[in-house]
């Protein structure tokens, strides 16, 4: 059975152009005019883009399945436009070995969309011991990262950056220095004085990041860093780039979205790790998405159950939903071309996480049709009961945004139709 | 006003309304019988997270001098042992009709999100390092007994500013009437981006010792040495201390204030809290005048029914 997309504008890594695409037996079969198919998807005032890919979602499975399960989480991404996902590793057990990968790639496979994981780099995320990289490697595991931790030991850090090359993985930086950030629940400036709560400084980010790169330098390794927050941070992913370094950065929705002054509040959903930042740091982030320093948009999501997270804000986890809202706030946001946003959503994380070729690819005769249509122009109201999510703890409730998913296909398999879940 | 969460709540004309107040609960607390029926069958509730001799001694007499009934709660012999939550405990407060509720915990913010679980008025009675603005709110009051007004008086905050919720509310509210504040600590326990503050900063406490109206010490904990603030209370004592040498260049009418307890012999040597110009134990009495005055601003029905010369 094949499927048709009729009317959309479509946008890929080789440019734009309106035609019709044709889908069947997972492959995209034609594009063109006036095409036709067994089922018509409506996309007139749409892009057609490839399916999203986030490379830093937290699905919560193993352990924390009242937060979400890879199932949910997929149908959040799905809703989100994505059909790709990576997994991070600080599930209960942590993702550290070859059985964890092979269960949740097996879950995975059940998923409404393309679930990948990442493995620890250590042993427990305890940042002592190299965790077994190359048995994950050989299940098709590609990004290493302890998400959640950084690896605190430099000495550690070098050594997993050199097996992780031998390897041909990258490892990914959670960058937070234990011994500047601990006991810290927000950004450290002028409104967590004011609020008289722990503050974590930004040079608990920065100094992770000037380490790896120094690493990076050292020992031809690629590093990643993991939802960057802050204009030093970014500054100096930049120039390690200019300097010809294999450097990746992303950075989270929320932190080109949302400031520190939002945890007036004292409401826990706004508490993340990296915290909300000031508003310069937020328009760094910003500039970074603009002129490439920072190559992604993930989500980070980071589900917790309303049971967890109505405490003191002192005591709450860190974490806020990301999948469904993503796209919206990178088009609300983001004063970016049509065009950039996709290349920030698609191909750019693919081709860190090892995907190219599979997601984020052109739109083209026997490409993989993995798929996104969005209306780039609907204005919706982020409403948290509305969500796929098995959490509702989004910071967004209540906000308009514009930009909406309309239809999301998997493998030619269309699992979003007209925002309706098709299981 | 609903609730008191914070000095802002207030501003300069709700801690003058407050100050007014307390007078006439002063009067009624002199009285053979020191008691009034303003607030009968009301009930408050005490939801005390964290250890509190006065404030909470102090809240319960105030309420009790309004012929409140008081509920109480100790979270040692509560179902917060069993693990129950905030958010929970505050429900199961609430189902019981309390008119006001009286919140005590070491995160800051609980009082604030205790406000959005309750239909009672909540009162803060100290959050983390946020706030304590019934502490700020008794100290304004003791300040104006003393010396006639709060505006204008040089007032100089020495201690662990950063830690603490009185230096919070205590600067909000000196400011907000209309005196100088200057905070005197080493750098490590000053906030962060304290520049953005209301106030001036020094390091030294002998630099402006001789030129202040009032000087508030605040506690000092012994923790703070393993966590690197300082090299040790001895180093904070001779540098930041209010010691009998010290207290000697201040002006014969300044006030020494604290909020209580004291490390006696760390933040003020124990000969200087003996001195008449210590205010220490006016500070506990002014308490209760002062929080029968926010009790009865937040659950008073009726503002006709209250006393003369007590404003609106």
């Amino acid at each position: 059975m094949s499927t048709v997309i009729k009317g959309g504008l479509v946008i890929d890594q080789t440019g734009e152009r309106n035609g019709d695409v044709v889908v069947e037996d997972g492959r995209v079969v034609a594009v063109g005019p006036d095409l036709s198919g067994d089922e018509v998807l409506d996309a007139s005032g749409c892009v057609v883009a490839p399916g999203f890919v986030d490379i830093h979602a937290h699905l919560r499975q193993p352990g924390a399945e009242e937060a979400e399960t890879i199932e949910t989480g997929s149908w959040a991404a799905v809703r989100g436009g994505y059909s790709a996902v990576v997994a991070m590793p600080n599930t209960n057990p942590p993702i550290d070995c070859a059985a964890v990968v092979q269960e949740v790639l097996a879950l995975g496979r059940l998923a409404p969309c393309d679930v990948y994981t990442s493995g620890a780099i250590t042993v427990g995320r305890k940042g002592e011991q190299l965790a077994p990289m190359a048995e994950m490697a050989a299940l098709g595991v590609r990004l290493f990262t302890d998400d959640g931790r950084g690896v605190q030991e430099a000495g550690l850090m070098r050594r997993a950056m050199e097996y992780a090359a031998g390897l041909g993985v990258v490892l990914a930086q959670h960058c937070e220095v234990d011994s500047l950030a601990a006991g810290g629940h927000m950004h450290e400036g002028e409104w967590s004085s004011r609020l008289g709560i722990p503050g974590v400084p930004a040079e608990a980010e920065e100094l992770m990041v000037m380490r790896d790169i120094a690493l990076s330098r050292f020992t031809g390794a690629p590093i990643h860093f993991q939802h960057l927050s802050t204009r030093g941070s970014i500054a100096m992913v930049r120039a390690a780039r200019e300097a010809g370094l294999e450097v990746t950065a992303e950075a989270a929705t929320h932190h080109f979205t949302l400031t520190d002054e939002a945890c007036a509040s004292y409401d826990p959903v706004f508490k993340v790790n990296p915290p909300l930042r000031p508003a310069d740091d937020r328009d760094a982030v910003r500039e970074g998405l603009a002129d490439g320093a920072v190559d992604a948009i993930a989500t980070d999501h980071a589900p917790h159950s309303p049971d967890t997270k109505e405490m003191p804000f002192d005591q709450a986890p860190p974490g806020m939903l990301g999948l469904e809202t993503a796209l919206a706030l990178a088009l609300t946001e983001l004063n970016l071309p049509l065009a950039e946003v996709v290349g920030l959503l698609t191909w750019q994380p693919a081709a860190i996480a090892g995907l190219k070729g599979v997601h984020g690819a052109p739109i083209a005769p026997d490409g993989p049709a993995n798929l996104c249509v969005f209306d780039p122009n609907e204005t919706w109201t982020v409403d948290p009961d509305a969500l796929a999510s098995r959490s509702r703890n989004t910071p967004y409730a209540g906000r308009q945004v514009r930009g909406r998913v309309r239809h999301t296909i998997v493998g030619g398999r269309p699992v979003l139709v007209d925002q309706e879940m098709r299981p | 006003m609903k609730h008191l969460l914070s000095i802002n709540d207030l501003g300069a004309e709700g801690i003058d309304e407050v100050c007014r107040l307390a007078d006439h609960f002063t009067e009624v607390s002199q009285r053979p019988i020191p008691k009034v029926p303003a607030l009968r069958g009301k009930t408050v509730a005490m939801l005390f997270y964290e250890d509190s001799t006065r404030t909470r001694l102090s809240f319960e007499v105030a309420a009790r001098r309004l012929s409140a009934d008081v509920m109480g709660f100790s979270v040692s012999a509560s179902s917060v042992n069993k693990g129950e939550s905030v958010r929970d405990t505050v429900a199961t407060v609430s189902a019981m009709g309390p008119d006001a509720i009286v919140v005590r915990h070491r995160s800051a913010g609980v009082p604030q999100q205790t406000a959005a679980w309750t239909d009672a008025s909540v009162i803060n009675a100290g959050d983390g390092w946020h706030e304590h603005p019934t502490q700020a709110l008794l100290d304004c009051y003791t300040i104006r007994d003393r010396l006639g007004s709060v505006a204008g008086r040089r007032i100089v905050i020495v201690g662990d500013i950063k830690h603490s919720r009185v230096a919070r509310s205590c600067v909000m509210a000196f400011t907000v009437l209309g005196a100088k504040v200057t905070l005197v600590a080493p750098p490590t326990l000053l906030p962060p981006e304290v520049g953005s503050w209301p106030v001036d900063i020094s390091f030294s406490l002998d630099a402006v010792l001789s030129d202040c109206d009032v000087v508030y010490g605040l506690r000092v904990q012994k923790e703070r040495q393993s966590e690197a603030l300082l090299p040790s209370l001895r180093e904070y004592t001779a540098q930041w201390g209010l010691t009998a040498a010290r207290a000697a260049r201040l002006h014969p009418d300044a006030l020494v204030m604290h909020p209580g307890p004291v490390n006696r012999g760390v933040e003020i040597a124990p000969e200087v809290l003996d001195q008449p110009n210590a205010t220490l134990n006016e500070q506990v009495r002014h308490g209760v005048a002062v929080r029968m005055a926010v009790l009865y601003l937040l659950l008073a029905a009726d503002p006709d029914l209250r006393p003369e010369g007590a404003g609106t």
